[in-house]
């Protein structure tokens, strides 16, 4: 059972509360982009074995989107914080820092 | 290796079994083969199977991480069928299934293929639209299917209520020449044949690294040494984003936990495959008497081979208001297989930016039916370059709009 807290209502929500919403801070293309860029923020995703930065929505609850720092290989959680940023907050990453020695942001981005 | 057969049993009967041998061998990777396959899976199995069969490339490797068939392979419901709505998709299964009627002879190995027949319930008046429209597709597809009405669904599957009260069944789309197969044997009799033609399955040997040169694919990095390969097919299902990203391209996979669980063995009750799509759970009989079930695929990227208890729960409690049957069984495995899943849940067999570097992945939640048509469209692939079963499902449908839409056309995962 996967349970996220929402930072926005610090409600402790376990996934049936919650609806996932796929790979977070996709860089979006739109008009004007080339086909490769438009294919990549469409269809590409990361998919790694380790660390993960994800979309939720607090469906059942305040209804708001927020992200969440995840492990896939070991569905441990690092962090979630507000979706309205273009980079995990410090201490999301200097909690996955303490957990995954060597691992780094620009890896995944 | 010895052929199997009702004398053999007999001979060896008179000589207290000592006379069989090891079904593959297990050999000390090479320094060089012409094809490397990464994944010992069903997939890559029958890929190495029928590019020496059909091909006459026998210098090849089956390269496999864990063991034989332990994926995927082992972890799936069993189900065969090919009434998909897509030209491209009806073409590949139907391809599998057709396979699957001959497989035991064409391997000499027992893969227990029954066609049993497999239904999918139509419990919305959407889903009755939906399938009558994929009876007439498959009519087009030369793939035999109905539309049958709920009298004859009660007739071939008494334990069914088709009158539940929230969700009745008011027909669905039967195909008689659907069915299950022992899907441990399918990895098996694939495994021994490749052995007997003389290709190499080497099991614990994990790749780490995939080596490039001028653009080309020139060989592997294993936890057993180098190895050198003029093609290499990737054929690894869950894990072939980690794969992709050794040989530096993306793909457009993302992997999730899909459960499935088994009850208590009790006596024969339905001999048909029933698939509920609307309320997502389906479920047969095993040959030991255990009802299997399967459900849906977890919402969130996962690699642990465990999904979320919620989904058992959702899936069961839906199959106990179809088959009220089951409520008192008890369940008595449960287990979670990574799968691939695609944007338009459509597989991929294709070339990558990478030459001579193949990929036959995304097969997502429907992989095991596929398996002997996929080996043959992907041994294709390989051998010449292109192939008509796979023509649709290549990498760049997704940047020019050419989906395969299963998604779409089944509603669910499929």
């Amino acid at each position: 059972m996967l349970i996220l807290t929402c930072p926005y209502c610090g409600i402790r929500c376990d996934e049936t509360e919650l609806a996932a919403g796929g790979e977070a801070h996709l860089k979006r293309f739109g008009p004007g982009s080339s086909d490769e860029e438009f294919e990549g923020y469409l269809f590409m995703r990361a998919n790694p074995k380790g660390v993960h930065f994800e979309r939720w929505r607090h469906a059942y609850g305040c209804g708001k989107w927020f992200h969440a720092a995840r492990n896939t290989a070991t569905l441990e959680v690092y962090g979630t914080y507000p979706a309205q940023v273009h980079e995990p907050p410090q201490e999301v990453l200097d909690a996955i820092s303490t957990r995954v020695p060597g691992w780094r942001w620009k890896d995944v981005s | 290796m010895g052929h199997y057969s009702a004398l053999a049993v007999v001979r060896e009967a008179f000589r207290d079994h000592r006379g069989w041998q090891r079904a593959w061998k297990s050999p000390e990777p090479r320094r060089r083969y012409d094809v490397v396959i990464v994944g010992a899976g069903g997939h890559g199995l029958a890929t190495a199977y029928y590019l020496g069969k059909n091909h006459g490339i026998r210098n090849v490797a089956v390269l496999e991480k864990g063991w034989l068939g332990g994926g995927n392979t082992g972890r799936n419901t069993t189900i065969i069928r090919s009434n998909y709505l897509q030209d491209a998709s009806a073409a590949i299964y139907e391809k599998a299934r057709t396979l699957y009627e001959t497989l035991s002879q064409d391997l000499n190995y027992n893969v227990m293929f029954s066609p049993r027949g497999v239904m999918m319930l139509a419990q919305t008046e959407h889903e009755v639209r939906g399938y009558r429209r994929t009876a007439h597709a498959n009519a087009l597809q030369g793939v035999e299917t109905e539309f049958i009405g709920p009298g004859r669904v009660k007739e071939l599957c008494p334990i069914i209520e088709v009158r539940g009260p929230r969700y009745p069944v008011l027909g669905a789309l039967w195909q008689p020449r659907g069915g299950t197969a022992r899907h441990d044997a399918v990895a098996w009799g694939y495994a021994r044949k490749c052995s007997e033609m003389g290709m190499d399955v080497i099991q614990q040997c994990e790749v780490t690294g995939i080596r490039t040169s001028g653009g080309d694919v020139s060989g592997v990095v294993t936890t057993r040494g180098d190895i050198d390969c003029g093609k290499l097919g990737i054929v690894v299902a869950g894990h072939s984003g980690h794969l992709a990203d050794m040989a530096g391209f993306r793909l457009p996979i993302e992997s999730v936990a899909l459960q499935a669980l088994v009850s208590e063995p009790i006596k024969p009750c339905m001999d048909v495959v029933v698939m509920a799509n609307t309320v997502h759970g389906y479920m047969s009989q095993s040959d030991k008497g255990e009802m299997v079930i399967g459900g849906g695929a977890d919402g969130f990227n996962n690699y642990t081979q465990r999904g979320s208890f919620s989904h058992i729960e959702e899936t069961v409690r839906a199959l106990v208001e179809t088959f009220p049957m089951i409520s008192r069984l008890k369940m008595l495995r449960q287990w979670g297989g990574i799968v691939d899943m695609t944007g338009d849940r459509s597989p991929i067999l294709s070339g990558t930016p990478v030459g001579n570097l193949f990929v036959n992945c995304g097969w997502g939640t429907g992989g095991f039916k596929a398996i002997p048509g996929s080996g043959w469209g992907f041994a294709e692939l390989m051998a010449k370059g292109e192939s008509p079963l796979c023509a649709e499902f290549g990498l760049d449908r997704f940047r020019e709009g050419r989906f395969i839409d299963e998604s779409v056309a089944a509603g669910v995962a499929h």
